[in-house]
């Protein structure tokens, strides 16, 4: 969907993303992880040009994002940022309208998508629609900017840094809530974040930069197996890498066929948190069931732990 | 809502008294009689006062839709990508308008435009520049970085994002910028008299020259009104259409 050829960005004698070239696939979820100054958001607003690159180019469903006037393109890219960036003299439904009100829809079209977006992050329409911004807790503006940024049904979503304002707990509800959101709507996200238990949580595929430059791209797994720069592993935690392995395969996909007897587990659960239960129990086997209640096979702990090596 | 309170019925009342002079001024007679001298008449009589109050009024209007349309234009201008670098220039001019003296620029004005009207706009218009244009700047200069990015980020030309976003997010302060400088200026308007501009400055002279304290008093009352009401009326303005961004 997305192809970053040899993109450079430089402000006189300062080389801020330097070379960078990555494929992302349609309906991926990819998170561009760094330390600040990695150059790792002047990359993302080189895909919407709210930075123009210096040298390179961005290829979208093929053709450079160039051929046509920056804000007509950023209009198919959807864009949510840190603290949301919400208009304070608006509504929350007429913030959610913005960008359909920019490309023309019809009024009616504009308040069903309003609807429709507010119900999709548990903001009901009655109470919410007609509030403006500072009437929100930071968690909700949070939602607003994410579904202001869905409006006009973008194939792309740019988030930056897109929960750092957020504490702990609202934070991993907004995370799960943008895996729900994109298996609902089909949208191919990429996300920067310099929090590496984000990038592993979220991502399908995890790029890490830093000084500007792309070290390594590919599935969280492959960052922990194989890493392809001393400071790739350093950044992803050489001590618990085994733990974060563990946290990146489900139950279901590492389940062994046949029943044991011992307490069941959901097929959805990393195999890091079926680990933590059987420690918990003290027993050395798991039963794997799926959502609907059907068996779907057994775990052991041994067979978990030959799952946290390379 | 609120209860009007205290200042709510000082203003009803300000507004009253000050109408029913300029209506009725005959009937205070007997308030600024002690203050003359002589068996001189009490009230001014060489004119209509509402119709010398509306004049003020007027010109002082006149000016500051001028100094508005100059001054956020210019604070607009300066404040875009490709106007920054006239903004030490705009600055220079603006302060300039405001530290010559008002009486300065009509002695200037005179000769080249003539008696009456003209020289009196000219010197309220300059003088009414600087409240307007810093206010401009600081408003648009202030917007937050986050709503900016996101406007930009979300598809809007940079005059949508001017229009939609940054001007509405100024607003409160240019208002309050017009606000301030409508009141210096109609308090500055009176010095038009000096040079035939019709007005409240034709009482406080008349008063000087026949040494009458109660049309001093008379002139400087209403226009002192005037100005008090003025920007209390504006500021209730503002906070009705601004509301939610000032709460921000």
């Amino acid at each position: 969907m997305i192809s970053i050829e040899n993109l450079s960005k430089r402000y006189g004698a300062t080389t801020v993303v330097d070379g960078v070239s990555m494929h992302i696939p349609r309906n991926s979820l990819t998170v561009i992880v760094g330390t600040s100054g990695s150059g790792k958001s002047t990359l993302l607003r080189m895909v919407n040009r709210l930075v123009e690159p210096t040298s390179g180019r961005v290829l979208l469903d093929g053709s450079d994002t160039r051929a046509e006037p920056a804000h007509l393109l950023r209009r198919r890219i959807g864009y949510a940022i840190q603290g949301h960036g919400l208009f304070p003299h608006r509504t929350v439904a007429e913030n959610i309208a913005t960008v359909p009100r920019l490309m023309g829809w019809d009024a009616a079209r504009i308040a069903a998508r309003v609807t429709e977006l507010l119900e999709a992050f548990a903001l009901d329409p009655n109470t919410f629609a007609g509030q403006f911004p500072h009437q929100l807790s930071g968690g909700q503006q949070q939602r607003v900017g994410v579904a202001r940024a869905l409006a006009a049904e973008p194939q792309l979503l740019l988030m930056d840094e897109p929960f750092g304002a957020l504490d702990p707990i609202i934070r991993a509800k907004a995370q799960d809530d943008l895996l729900d959101i994109r298996r609902r709507f089909g949208t191919t996200i990429v996300l920067v974040t310099h929090d590496m238990d984000e990038a592993f949580r979220l991502g399908d595929h995890v790029a890490v930069m830093s000084c500007g430059r792309l070290l390594q791209y590919g599935p969280p797994a492959q960052l922990l197996t194989r890493p392809a720069d001393p400071l790739v592993s350093r950044m992803t935690g050489l001590a618990d890498r085994a733990i974060r392995l563990l946290s990146l395969s489900t139950a279901g996909e590492a389940a062994l066929p046949g029943s044991v007897e011992g307490p069941e587990v959901p097929a959805s659960a990393t195999l890091r948190d079926v680990l933590s239960e059987l420690m918990w129990r003290g027993v050395d086997a798991a039963r794997v069931t799926e959502a609907d209640g059907t068996a779907r096979g057994h775990l052991t702990v041994a067979a978990i732990l030959a799952r946290g090596r390379p | 809502m609120r209860a009007p309170g205290v200042a709510g019925i000082l203003r009803a009342v300000a507004l009253g008294l000050l109408v029913a002079f300029l209506i009725w001024p005959q009937r205070f007679a007997p308030l600024f009689a002690p203050l003359t001298q002589y068996g001189a008449p009490p009230i001014y009589d060489q004119g209509n006062l509402l119709a010398l109050a509306l004049a003020q009024l007027g010109t002082v209007c006149c000016a500051a839709v001028a100094s508005t349309v100059v001054a956020v234009s210019l604070g607009i201008l300066v404040t875009r990508p490709s106007g920054a670098e006239f903004l030490p220039l705009s600055r220079t001019l603006v302060n300039v308008g405001q530290t010559f003296p008002p009486v300065a620029v009509l002695a200037v004005a005179v000769p080249l435009v003539g008696f009456g009207l003209k020289p009196t706009l000219i010197a309220l218009f300059a003088y009414g520049l600087l409240p307007i244009f810093e206010n401009t700047l600081v408003g648009l200069k202030t917007c937050p970085p986050a709503v900016l990015e996101a406007a930009s980020g979300m598809g809007m030309s940079a005059r949508q994002r001017l229009m939609a976003v940054e001007l509405p997010l100024a607003m409160p302060l240019i208002l309050e910028g017009i606000r301030v400088s409508l009141v210096i200026s109609v308090g500055t308007a009176t010095i038009g008299s000096t040079v035939a501009a019709k007005g409240l400055g034709e009482v406080i002279i008349a008063g000087l020259l026949s040494n009458n304290n109660a049309f001093i008093l008379q002139g400087a009352l209403v226009t002192g009104l005037m100005a008090v009401l003025l920007y209390e009326a504006l500021g209730g303005l503002e906070r009705r259409f601004c509301g939610t961004v000032r709460i921000e």
